[in-house]
């Protein structure tokens, strides 16, 4: 008995399921888990409330949030990211999202053939960095890529500065993004469909029913648990995404702020610096981090509470 | 007469026409652009523009050798190299430590770990670069590849830890009963009973952080501005301005940084799809 308190570090003993040794198993993993994640998460609400840097900083109470909010230049470029992010959003929810149910239900269609051939193809957009994809459409968005093939093609006017023009840079940026990851929703919408039992299925052919009612009424509703999962990736993803934008538009959300996003705006005051100043104010940084933290939740507190089943 | 005519709609709706038309329309928008990328890497500033979404006339790998001599790219493909090595090392080690402890631990403060680890799954890492830049700079990790694994590993645990701890719960007891009854002292159990067993686990923990190490661009961008420190897709940033005109290096480049990735996944395709997919398959 008197050795039990060494022996983690012998390694010896057999497994005890209250043996307070299994610290030290843990310990490694934790102190980094703590140190460079959940630490400097919580401290960033903390900084959040002071202005300045390491060594010279104030406590300003909630001025931040203040001037995010309210303050005449911040407020205008936070509330038009925040819009943007929605708009963001709501492509890769309507689109993508359906999108990969749709080829999700197509690809478990027993009777289809080629169906691990298109399934291959449709992931390898998401295997490319965001910014490789981002760069590369920039390339052939720009209206001297193929310029004059497409008018001699009768496609002249596919030739268009599409990521210059206000009206439909943000648009356009949205769905280069739903082109690289709609392979994510329907991977995991078909591995929730494989996993119905076919037993159900027939039962409900038996039944009379068409398919439509089928994926309605037994399909869908067995699937919703991932259905709320995909939502909340989706969520979470969109509301610190930056690297399309910064491949695509700049960090600055050309043409005029109009890409900015929530991530880029973050990107900007908290980090590189706001034009025209052009120097970081970690302060207003941390309050856009924390206001993305508590939309989060906002957003993925009652999405799991909805879908995933009651226990 | 009736049994004929519903086989053969029968047929005809097995073949499944309007599916398979969709589902050919969507492969050629994923990977006509991918086509592109490749294509145009091996032709002339002047193919490009006169040819721009055929097969080169004449293929030249000029850009590649200008791409591989000009930037130090064989540094930068080696400092990403080194991240993902150490990264994904460190997160599976830990993790696995932490997975086989929280397994059989079964205690009111084994189960709060367990749940902390969880909450890091929800939430994006990024919310914390403010503080994360500073206590960089304060350790003096800042231009050095350390801030990157640590941020990684960090990044990487939650979902390497629950992963595990569920694959492990899963095993058939029996498995290592034998070894536990012999008495056998506990990290040996580790590395010669549970490691083995979880070895399907570690592949899908390892694919579903490779990629997203491999390709992030945020805490490279923020943590390093030394050009011996850059990882690859950094450099790519850098190096597309500086190519900026120069249409078939950009190209080449680009193919350059996205290949590895794609190759790998066309040869373990099946590997990818379970890893990227697993963060959201819950328990």
């Amino acid at each position: 008995m008197q050795t039990k308190k060494h022996s983690a570090f012998r390694g010896g003993g057999a497994i005890n399921p209250s043996g307070a040794y299994w610290i030290w198993y843990i310990l490694p993993a934790i102190i980094i888990y703590i140190m460079f994640m959940a630490y400097p998460m919580i401290d960033s609400v903390r900084l959040s409330l002071y202005k300045g840097t390491t060594g010279a900083r104030t406590f300003v109470g909630f001025d931040n949030y203040i001037k995010l909010f309210s303050d005449e230049v911040i407020s205008k470029r936070f509330w038009n990211a925040f819009g943007n992010t929605w708009v963001f959003f709501a492509y890769h929810m309507l689109l993508q999202n359906m999108l990969g149910l749709l080829f999700a239900v197509i690809l478990t269609n027993r009777t289809m053939k080629g169906r691990r051939f298109y399934q291959t193809i449709i992931f390898i957009p998401c295997t490319i960095a965001v910014m490789v994809t981002g760069y590369l459409f920039k390339l052939l968005l720009n209206p001297q890529f193929g310029g004059y093939a497409l008018r001699d093609m009768g496609l002249g006017f596919l030739a268009k500065p599409w990521l210059g023009d206000k009206s439909t840079a943000l648009n356009v940026v949205s769905m280069v993004s739903v082109w690289q990851w709609v392979g994510i929703p329907t991977m995991m919408f078909v591995a929730g469909l494989q996993s119905i039992s076919e037993d159900l299925l027939e039962a409900s052919d038996i039944e009379g029913c068409n398919s439509w009612q089928t994926f309605w009424f037994i399909k869908f509703p067995l699937i919703l648990p991932i259905v709320g999962m995909i939502s909340i990736l989706t969520f979470v993803s969109n509301f610190n995404a930056f690297d399309i934008i910064y491949a695509m538009e700049t960090p600055n959300g050309a043409p005029d702020y109009s890409t900015d996003l929530i991530g880029s705006l973050f990107y900007r005051y908290g980090v590189a610096g706001e034009h025209p100043i052009g120097i970081p104010q970690p302060g207003v940084g941390a309050a856009i981090s924390t206001s993305i933290f508590f939309m989060l939740l906002i957003g993925v507190l009652p999405t799991l509470r909805a879908t995933q089943g009651k226990e | 007469m009736k049994k004929e005519k519903r086989t053969s709609s029968l047929r005809l709706q097995n073949m499944h026409i309007p599916s398979h038309i969709l589902m050919i329309f969507w492969t050629f928008i994923a990977s006509f652009p991918v086509y592109l990328l490749v294509i145009n890497s091996f032709k002339t500033k002047r193919a490009i523009y006169n040819n721009p979404f055929g097969l080169p006339g004449i293929w030249t790998g000029d850009n590649y050798v200008s791409v591989v001599k000009g930037g130090n790219f064989f540094q930068y493909f080696g400092n990403s190299i080194v991240v993902v090595v150490v990264s994904l090392f460190m997160i599976l080690f830990l993790g696995s430590l932490t997975a086989y402890a929280l397994a059989h631990w079964r205690t009111k403060i084994s189960r709060a770990v367990y749940f902390f680890f969880l909450l890091g799954m929800m939430l994006p890492i990024k919310i914390a670069t403010i503080r994360l830049l500073e206590l960089m700079k304060i350790f003096d990790l800042f231009n050095s590849l350390w801030s990157l694994f640590l941020v990684y590993i960090a990044m990487g645990l939650p979902t390497a830890v629950f992963i595990l701890t569920e694959f492990i719960h899963g095993l058939p007891k029996d498995l290592y009963e034998a070894a536990y009854i012999d008495g056998a002292p506990r990290t040996k159990i580790y590395y010669s009973v549970v490691l083995p067993l979880i070895k399907p686990a570690l592949a899908t923990v390892g694919i579903y952080n490779l990629v997203p190490i491999w390709n992030d661009l945020w805490f490279p961008l923020i943590f390093i501005t030394q050009e011996d420190k850059k990882t690859v897709l950094l450099a790519v940033t850098r190096l597309q301005g500086q190519y900026a005109t120069d249409w078939p290096r950009v190209f080449a480049l680009l193919t350059l940084s996205a290949l590895p990735v794609i190759l790998l996944y066309l040869t373990m395709s099946k590997q990818f799809v379970a890893g990227l997919t697993a963060g959201a398959v819950k328990g």
